[in-house]
């Protein structure tokens, strides 16, 4: 039976729901692979460190990319280090183990305590990629070839995968994780987000902001709908140009902020424009 | 137990088994759910749904299996429902410590009784009392009531704060069911499939195993094997019918082009527009400005391109048998219209035709005349991948 464990409630810089703590629980009590997916900007990536923080472990980071392979996470067998050496002098060539250089999956298993990994955008790589972990997560354990070693992991890892959505996952894949649709925020939960970020903002111009960003966000027209990170910055900007109040309409001060695409902006000059006209 | 849910989910097509179930029973043997149905939501939605297309089918079956009211047929009487929608805009009473103490001795089960026994007496709208189901009130049914009553009913009306036992009801997440949704990125997502690799260009990459190979056969002298990297090499032919009939679907069209746009794994994208039909020239522009001739895109694009068409195939007759040629728009000495998408056709060894019209509306004569030429696919999340299936397949195999 899994022993009493702390509870995953989100800390003073990372504000969670029920649904997503009990995700985080989960995960932490079934030592399973948490899989995080939402809009971009939603917080999926520090989420991992916000689990780091709360239970005071640290924290791997491998970030995928589209020419990740699976093997690159566990170690590299750095086999040009050891042709040199062995034609040059240097080093010592006879012990394959000290040509190995562990990956981050690698590190986070030979780690002495619990480590929290996180497994940024796995849909970045390419499709194969997710399947050709499946045996290492789910027994915490892989060989080294050239060395015919075994690394087990002493103590599982906490292991946060995010996704973006840009490809879909396999099933076999998804079974073995525990999954979090981090929704977006609604105006109440995002109002207590904006205060940890900015405590000193005034008030009222946070309540205008937020009329303004959900208004943007309910326009059907946009490509890329704004999200938490952006709104964040926006109102960054508005403070530091020291903007006092805001509504929505074509002279939206620091659009740029919100808005990223060039057609975004010409469907928010319509929107706005229509706005006007209707009085 | 909540086995039969499981079953229940089956029934809604979210792909349970014996993993969920075990690490179900795992979570609430730990006590991660708090012993509350709440808890179990949250814990039983984080195991046993594993994509989002899938939480709405969940909080269906959530509502089928925890909810006793659609199981016992007690039908919400439109009439009821209709006293709830238009609420006004009121704030209500506040409750009083006595009343809300009272509120809070009822438990769920004592709740639905007494909601169903008013089911039977109420009959007529109620707004702000303590008793019937109603609007502003401060009895536990109905909504837009006072807060407090976290195990109320609330029927219908938006869900302030959540505070009510069911909040599978708000069906939250209908949007992302996958029959639904066909954004840019599901588009870019189908059409990822339309990848190949080769490696061609400056070799910079290190062959691992021909350098180790060659250094062995030079008696352990170092000798470094370079090749050339992987990289893309599938290239497209996009022709986009545009105007006319096919405004309706200017919007899908346009999230489509800029899906195969942002696709990072075409080694060359073109895009050609036209109306109705492809006649001796195609247009660089969807205001038809700048034509290039078709003889010299085929010229240019190998019969190796993927050639899609995109366009309703809607036209009158006649449009099809318009003789053009390269130079001239009506020249009364070129091809017709249809020959020219049987040279198209022929060229490239693989095409597909993607209609943005429902599959319904395919029995239009002209529409049925271009399938003989292309195999046509509708412009939807699932056609899109049909087609792509069909472009990836090598070879020239015919349709």
């Amino acid at each position: 039976m899994p022993s009493a464990f702390k509870r995953f409630t989100g800390t003073d810089r990372y504000l969670t729901n029920p649904a997503l703590q009990a995700a985080v629980n989960c995960a932490l009590a079934l030592e399973r692979p948490l899989l995080v997916k939402g809009e971009p900007g939603t917080g999926k990536t520090l989420l991992a460190e916000a689990i780091a923080r709360a239970i005071s472990v640290p924290l791997l980071t491998w970030h995928v990319k589209s020419t990740t392979r699976a093997q690159d996470g566990l170690y590299v067998y750095d086999t040009v280090q050891r042709l040199h050496d062995s034609r040059f002098g240097g080093g010592d060539v006879k012990d394959v183990g000290h040509y190995i250089r562990w990956g981050p999956l690698g590190q986070a298993f030979r780690s002495k305590g619990r480590v929290v990994l996180l497994i940024d955008e796995v849909d970045k790589a390419d499709l194969e990629f997710p399947n050709d972990l499946l045996h290492e997560l789910d027994r915490m354990r892989f060989r080294v070839m050239e060395t015919e070693e075994e690394i087990v992991a002493a103590e599982r890892p906490v292991v946060v995968i995010t996704s973006n959505n840009e490809k879909e996952l396999p099933d076999a894949f998804l079974r073995r994780c525990v999954f979090h649709f981090i929704d977006f925020p609604d105006q109440e939960l995002m109002k207590r987000i904006v205060r940890v970020h900015h405590p000193t903002l005034d008030d009222a111009l946070v309540d205008q902001a937020l009329e303004v960003f959900y208004q943007l966000r309910s326009l059907t027209r946009l490509r890329k709908r704004p999200s938490t990170s952006e709104l964040v910055d926006w109102l960054a900007v508005l403070q530091a140009a020291g903007v006092q109040n805001v509504k929505l309409e074509a002279q939206l001060p620091f659009v740029g902020a919100l808005l990223k695409k060039e057609q975004d902006l010409e469907a928010f000059a319509e929107a706005a424009g229509a706005r006007r006209a209707r009085g | 137990m909540f086995v039969g849910f499981l079953y229940e989910l089956r029934r809604r097509k979210v792909p349970v088994g014996a993993q969920e179930a075990l690490a179900l029973a795992r979570a609430l043997e730990t006590g991660l759910h708090d012993s509350s149905l709440e808890g179990f939501y949250d814990v039983a939605r984080a195991l046993c749904v594993h994509t989002e297309s899938h939480l709405d089918a969940f909080d269906q079956a959530f509502l089928a299996h925890f909810k006793g009211i659609e199981e016992k047929g007690q039908a919400l009487a439109e009439e009821l429902l209709q006293w709830l929608r238009d609420a006004a805009d009121k704030p209500p009473r506040e409750r009083t410590p006595e009343e809300s103490a009272a509120l809070d001795a009822l438990d769920t089960a004592a709740l639905q009784a007494l909601f169903e026994q008013r089911m039977r007496e109420q009959r007529r709208r109620h707004d702000g009392g303590d008793r019937w189901i109603g609007t502003r009130g401060l009895s536990p049914f109905g909504h837009g009531g006072a807060p407090g009553a976290p195990d109320g009913f609330r029927i219908e009306g938006e869900g302030g704060g959540r505070s009510a036992l069911k909040t599978a009801d708000a069906r939250l997440y209908r949007g992302y069911r996958d029959d639904q949704v066909l954004d840019t990125r599901a588009l870019g997502m189908a059409l990822r499939k339309l990848r190949a690799f080769t490696r061609e260009g400056v070799a910079d990459e290190l062959d691992l195993d021909g350098t180790i190979d060659a250094t062995a056969r030079n008696a352990g002298e170092l000798e470094v094997v370079l090749r050339p990297p992987r990289r893309p090499d599938t290239r497209v032919l996009l022709l986009l019918d545009v105007g006319g009939s096919m405004t309706p679907h200017a919007h899908l069209v346009d999230r489509l082009f800029s899906a195969a746009k942002q696709a990072t794994h075409f080694k060359e994208l073109r895009t050609y527009y036209f109306h109705n039909c492809v006649y001796g020239r195609v247009y660089r522009t969807e205001r038809f400005s700048d034509p290039i001739p078709l003889p010299s895109v085929l010229a240019d694009c190998g019969p190796h391109w993927k050639l899609v068409m995109v366009g309703d195939a809607l036209m009158a007759p006649y449009e099809l048998m318009l003789r053009s040629s390269g130079t001239d728009l009506f020249d009364p000495d070129g091809p017709e219209g249809i020959v020219w998408l049987m040279q198209l056709a022929e060229h490239f060894h693989r095409h597909a035709w993607l209609n943005p019209e429902p599959q319904s509306a395919w029995w239009a004569q002209t529409v049925r005349t271009i399938r003989r030429v292309f195999p046509m696919y509708p412009l939807t999340l699932a056609g899109l991948g049909e087609a792509v299936t069909h472009l990836a397949r090598r070879g020239a195999a015919r349709a």
